[in-house]
């Protein structure tokens, strides 16, 4: 493995955010943490993670409305977007892919989700183990 | 649990479904048979084993097997052997009529997963004329595998968001397989140890992290009528800790590909 994988966990929820970090850290992962779309934001102008993982409903901005705005800021390949989030309608989910995500895990989640999600977006290799 | 009582629990098991049990398996047997001896008002395990030597409580004994032979699934498991059908398919489809049908067979497939993640590899490929052939042992795991209806916890199992929002149509809190998909797919209930020429040729077996339950002979056994099944150009995939080493002479590894195994003699074994 090259340099640690960046990655940024938008959640309002300081247990969610915990509970992502270690699974992130884990496979080695380099984690940032921010607690509303707005400040998830200023943290992609700071440095550009690899990857951000992000609740939908939160206060101040949304995940769906710091994924456009991210899409439009920074273009659809980057940083790759999973949503994470208790919202699991169909449309929800559709509606998120339209907007640019690249992911989309459905909370409650586990290490073995998560694991997979990664290794399915390319940034852990086929052996990791949840 | 004394070790006679284990013994006729894996003694049973062993001879209905050729999954052995060691005994450092106790606590798995504990675990897994805890909501039968409830839902059957057995007071213990060893009051279960001196049931089961009753022949008559057959329905209790296929109970028993189903509940230590279930074993978890994902969807595209292990990866790379999905890869390798992906490359696979187009080369054997193009070695044969139209007119054929190509047959998969998912052998212990469990509640699904297999069988449907073949499906739409090959809707994705846009192979029409085919279907695929799901088993297991477990009448319970056939019958959910038939309904193709996940859970959320299971359509997150290997499963990418894209594929799901295609191929899924949400119902409740549940997710269950499109039609065109279940359309390509049939289940039964069989056991891996019977004779299966009935079933005639697959041009792709899948028999995954199943037969490490078996003792060697038996796993012989079950390598050599899975291959008489074989299609002469077409694979097996085994679970990537399995071997047919020291097993059976008729299946050879297909080189780099782990997990992939030809008929031994055939030509250009699809790498």
């Amino acid at each position: 493995m090259g340099e640690a994988v960046s990655c940024l966990v938008v959640d309002d929820s300081r247990v969610v955010r915990k509970a992502a970090r270690r699974i992130l850290e884990r496979h080695g992962f380099e984690v940032r943490e921010a607690e509303d779309g707005r400040k998830a934001l200023d943290a992609c102008r700071e440095s550009l993670p690899r990857l951000v993982m992000l609740d939908w409903n939160m206060p101040v901005m949304d995940g769906l409305e710091f994924l456009r705005a991210a899409r439009a800021e920074f273009g659809p390949d980057e940083p790759l977007i999973m949503l994470c989030t208790t919202e699991s309608e169909f449309d929800r989910i559709v509606t998120a892919l339209a907007a640019g995500a690249q992911e989309y895990i459905m909370k409650p989640f586990d290490d073995e989700i998560v694991t997979g999600k990664l290794v399915q977006l390319g940034l852990l290799g086929e052996d990791a183990e949840p | 649990m004394n070790t006679e009582s284990f013994a006729a629990i894996a003694g049973l098991v062993k001879a209905r479904s050729g999954i052995v049990l060691t005994p450092d398996k106790g606590y798995m047997l504990e675990t897994r048979l805890a909501p039968l001896l409830k839902q059957e008002s057995i007071p213990s395990l060893d009051a279960l084993a001196t049931r089961l030597r009753d022949p008559r409580v057959e329905s209790l004994a296929r109970a028993v097997t189903e509940a230590l032979t279930t074993n978890e699934s994902s969807f595209f498991r292990d990866g790379k052997p999905f890869d390798h059908l992906r490359r696979l398919l187009p080369r054997l489809r193009a070695a044969r009529p139209a007119t054929h049908r190509l047959r998969i067979w998912s052998a212990a497939c469990s509640t699904g997963q297999e069988a449907y993640s073949v499906a739409i590899i090959l809707r994705e490929l846009g192979i029409q004329n085919a279907e695929i052939h799901g088993s297991d042992l477990s009448r319970e795991v056939v019958e959910r595998a038939r309904e193709g209806s996940f859970t959320q916890f299971e359509v997150q199992r290997g499963l990418p968001v894209q594929m799901l929002v295609k191929h899924f149509r949400q119902e409740g809190s549940r997710w269950r397989v499109s039609p065109e998909l279940r359309a390509m797919t049939r289940f039964e209930e069989r056991n891996l140890l019977a004779d299966h020429r009935s079933l005639g040729r697959f041009d792709i077996i899948f028999c995954r992290n199943v037969l490490i339950y078996f003792d060697p002979p038996t796993k012989g056994r079950v390598m050599n009528a899975l291959a008489a099944q074989l299609a002469p150009d077409g694979v097996l995939y085994l679970g990537g800790a399995e071997t047919v080493l020291g097993l059976t002479d008729r299946l050879v590894p297909v080189a780099g590909e782990r997990g992939a195994y030809a008929l031994a003699g055939a030509a250009g074994a699809a790498s």
